[in-house]
């Protein structure tokens, strides 16, 4: 203790104290706080700087050069992995022109150029990140599951999607698009990141085993559906509608007008 | 009191002249000679026991004209026989329970899945029973067809005028086979209990409910309790199949035999009058024709029901109050009703605790309301403007009575931009326009376009009469354009045939009406038949703008000179 109390008063000790307490926290803190869900691993970095470079050329006039967003576009801190293989893997981004909302197109860039840019934008902020191949693999699922996806898509989806995921109109020219054709892995990033109009269906909400089985329903649905004949666009009593009118009556008439117009020897 | 004398009653039924005491010979067969010769004597088995040859010879020689807009109710009909068969097997299946069952069918994206008896087993209809698809296919596209084919119909009889005196009673009928067509329509496709109908059935309990004051109880009255209840899909099916089905087959009955006796209108045409009609008899023209426009009718409900998706109710799934897909519409003849509570603003009222929800009243129960009630009266109404007592039996071109034409295009137009509304999601996603615009658009197009319409209508109305008038005055045009001496340019025209002029004059509008003069020569007020000055002005208005047909004099007149052709351009202009 004398040796302590005798050297508190020196004029070091305060300094001395406060690099200790200031080591003390740092320590303490590196060991508490969780690691950041994405890590760039040493071996990605040549990919990080790739997808940076990409970054800088195809995104940055519009996200900035950092990624923290501009008047012309949101900050990309904290989207991950998972916005950017969606956005470009549907070929949505880059915009071809500011609307209400990107409409799907063919990709400009290759899988590898997106997924540079992907782990470049995961390295901004922590985000959902891309799923593993067997989370959006339906090929597994029972029939019992399938139906069960079905149910979840009609309670959770069909609102907006439309209950074949034909897509639907939403306020002041927005747009639920049609599912047909979209990957499982962009179906299920769409669920997790919410993308435009879309509400971020979390892993609380919907699981991963409910995703597949959603994923699952729709590709049986749109793939593997038994119809009754020409589906109309599968867009229900409109078209329906219209073909009883322009088809049936219509054509009906043009019976009617031959009828009356022949067969009339009775003499 | 000396008793009554019995009297002897014919009780012959072959003939009502012959007496129980004389023997029938072959002479007495009241058979038309086709019969004889075709039925041989089974006919004559008939004859003797039910006396069909009286009614044969009546039928037989009935005479109907020639016109194919003549035919649209008969689509109506033939759809309706097709909806009798092919309802008779989707009984034979269908189940109209709500009682929760666990599906066990073959459809692989239902396994497992809770639902109710009715949708269950019609997904057994649609997935496991031979035929079954098809068949409810083609129940469901006949009940389109039927109910496009009665507004068809209902459209020429209003647009020629045939629903004058004397066939307002028929008039009054066909709106009643129309409502209960549209009532069919809407309780059949209710009935899957998929989540279409089911949503179509929450729209229906929304209408009940925005009924003032007393639209709880309704809804309380209909489901048994609140939406959706357990009992809704047994009730409606009493409403599909008993009910409506019974009334729609009396009203047809009824409707056919005015129509038989009535005898059948005709367009006006040479030889054609008030007092007769021209046309082929019922056998054997008509009958060949009817017989093969039923088949043409099946055939393409047939090809209809095998070719074309309709109402997949497996994709739609079981009913879940908790779902509502995107695209929900009803049936096209309730989608102008839709149409009309989707561009509704969101009016509501509360006084004292009670709600007052116009947004849904107006439009849906009002709407509906109106338009059944102004069709119904619509030949009162038109007497009313023009006070016309007498009986029609030829018919109105639709160009012969302008504002008429003219106001039912507006009705129709109004109708069809409130189906728009109905459509709003699909025509915004697949037109790329955005849904609030079409919803504001839709408000000030139903009031403005409508009025449009009107007023286009009868100017293309009154410009068919003023060619008919040139017609008659001038003749036809050749086309053959010459110059004459003087350097006019000159267009030859030869007189129309005396059939096309008899057409052209046959029709004559009613004059308008006038105020009565109030008391006679006497000074006596009168009491009957008094036009109020408003009818008067209204009557006024309704024919102001009709063109007479030339007098006898004008045409003599116009005819004398006829062979100077018609001068394109006078030669005092150069």
């Amino acid at each position: 203790m004398k040796y302590l109390s005798t050297r508190r008063r020196h004029p070091a000790a305060k300094p001395l104290i406060l690099v200790l307490a200031l080591f003390l926290v740092g320590a303490v803190y590196a060991l508490v706080i969780p690691s950041s869900q994405v890590s760039a691993a040493p071996g990605l970095s040549q990919q990080v700087q790739e997808g940076k470079a990409l970054f800088q050329v195809s995104c940055s006039s519009c996200h900035g050069l950092n990624g923290e967003g501009t008047s012309q576009g949101p900050s990309l801190v904290g989207v991950g992995a998972a916005s950017v293989d969606f956005q470009m893997g549907t070929g949505r981004m880059p915009m071809a022109r500011p609307g209400q909302q990107a409409p799907r197109k063919d990709s400009e860039f290759s899988p590898e150029e997106i997924s540079a840019i992907s782990s470049y934008v995961a390295t901004l902020g922590p985000g959902p990140g891309i799923p593993a191949a067997s989370v959006v693999d339906p090929s597994k699922l029972t029939d019992e599951e399938l139906a069960r996806g079905g149910d979840l898509f009609k309670t959770n989806c069909s609102a907006c999607h439309n209950v074949s995921g034909q897509g639907g109109a939403l306020p002041n020219g927005k747009y639920a698009p049609p599912l047909t054709g979209v990957q499982p892995v962009h179906i299920y990033e769409a669920m997790r990141i919410g993308p435009q109009q879309m509400p971020v269906f979390s892993k609380n909400v919907i699981t991963d085993e409910d995703a597949t089985q959603i994923i699952g329903y729709l590709e049986t649905v749109q793939n593997r559906n038994p119809g009754g004949g020409l589906s109309l666009g599968n867009l229900g009593p409109v078209t329906e509608g219209l073909w009883a009118w322009v088809v049936g009556i219509g054509g009906l008439v043009v019976i009617a007008t031959w009828i009356a117009s022949k067969g009339a020897r009775s003499k | 009191m000396a008793k009554p004398a019995p009297v002897a009653d014919t009780r012959d039924p072959g003939s009502a002249t012959t007496t129980s005491k004389r023997a029938v010979s072959a002479r007495d067969i009241d058979l038309p000679p086709v019969m004889v010769k075709q039925g041989g004597p089974l006919a004559k088995w008939a004859d003797d026991r039910l006396g069909v040859g009286g009614l044969s010879k009546f039928l037989m020689r009935k005479i109907f004209p020639d016109h194919w807009s003549f035919l649209l109710g008969e689509i109506a009909l033939w759809s309706f026989i097709v909806l009798l068969i092919t309802g008779v097997f989707l009984t034979i299946w269908f189940k109209p329970s709500m009682a929760e069952v666990e599906y066990v069918g073959s459809y692989q994206l239902m396994k497992g899945m809770m639902m109710s008896q009715a949708f269950a087993s019609t997904i057994d209809i649609s997935m496991d029973i031979r035929g079954g698809l098809l068949l409810r296919q083609m129940h469901h596209w006949a009940a389109l067809l039927f109910v496009a084919a009665m507004f068809t119909h209902a459209a020429r009889i209003f647009f020629t005028g045939a629903f004058r005196k004397p066939r307002e009673i028929n008039w009054l009928i066909g709106v009643g086979l129309l409502f209960l067509g549209t009532m069919a329509g809407f309780s059949g496709y209710s009935l899957p209990d998929d989540l279409l109908s089911g949503t179509g059935l929450r729209f229906a309990d929304g209408l009940m409910r925005s009924i003032p004051l007393i639209g709880t109880w309704a809804e309380f009255f209909v489901f048994n309790g609140q939406f959706p209840g357990d009992l809704i899909v047994s009730r409606l099916y009493m409403v599909h199949i008993l009910l409506i089905p019974g009334l729609i087959l009396g009203l047809i009955a009824a409707h056919m035999v005015i129509m038989v006796y009535q005898k059948h209108t005709q367009f006006p045409g040479p030889g054609r009058t008030e007092h007769n009609v021209v046309g082929y008899p019922l056998f054997p023209v008509y009958i060949a024709k009817m017989t093969g426009f039923f088949f043409i009718v099946f055939g393409t409900i047939t090809l209809f029901g095998a070719l074309v998706s309709i109402n997949p109710v497996w994709t739609y799934g079981p009913y879940n109050p908790s779902q509502v897909t995107a695209g929900s519409q009803p049936d096209w003849y309730m989608g102008w009703v839709e149409g009309a509570v989707r561009i509704m603003p969101g009016w509501e009222s509360h006084w004292g605790h009670t709600t007052w929800s116009w947004n849904v009243f107006v439009p849906g129960v009002i709407l509906l309301g109106a338009f059944f009630t102004l069709m119904a009266l619509w030949p009162w109404i038109e007497h009313w403007f023009t006070g016309d007592e007498r009986n029609h039996n030829l018919l109105d071109r639709p160009q012969d009575n302008p504002t008429r034409t003219a106001f039912g295009v507006a009705i129709i137009t109004f109708m069809l931009l409130l189906q728009f509304g109905g459509a709003n999601d699909i025509i915004a996603t697949h037109f790329k326009l955005s849904l609030n615009a079409i919803s504001w658009f839709l408000r000030f197009a139903i009031f403005v376009v409508p009025v449009i319409a009107f007023w286009v209508t009868k100017r293309i109305c009154l410009g068919l009469k003023k060619g008919d008038q040139e017609r008659l005055l001038h003749g036809s045009p050749t086309g053959e354009v010459h110059r004459d001496a003087n350097g006019a340019y000159i267009e030859d025209h030869v007189p129309i045939s005396h059939e096309e002029a008899f057409a052209l004059t046959a029709i004559d509008a009613p004059e308008p009406l006038t105020v009565a003069a109030q008391a006679d020569a006497h000074g006596v007020r009168r009491t009957d038949g008094d036009v109020s000055a408003m009818r008067a002005r209204a009557s006024h208005w309704w024919s102001e703008s009709n063109i007479p047909h030339p007098t006898r004099e004008e045409l003599e007149e116009a005819h004398s000179h006829h062979g100077d052709g018609h001068e394109i351009e006078p030669a005092d202009k150069h």
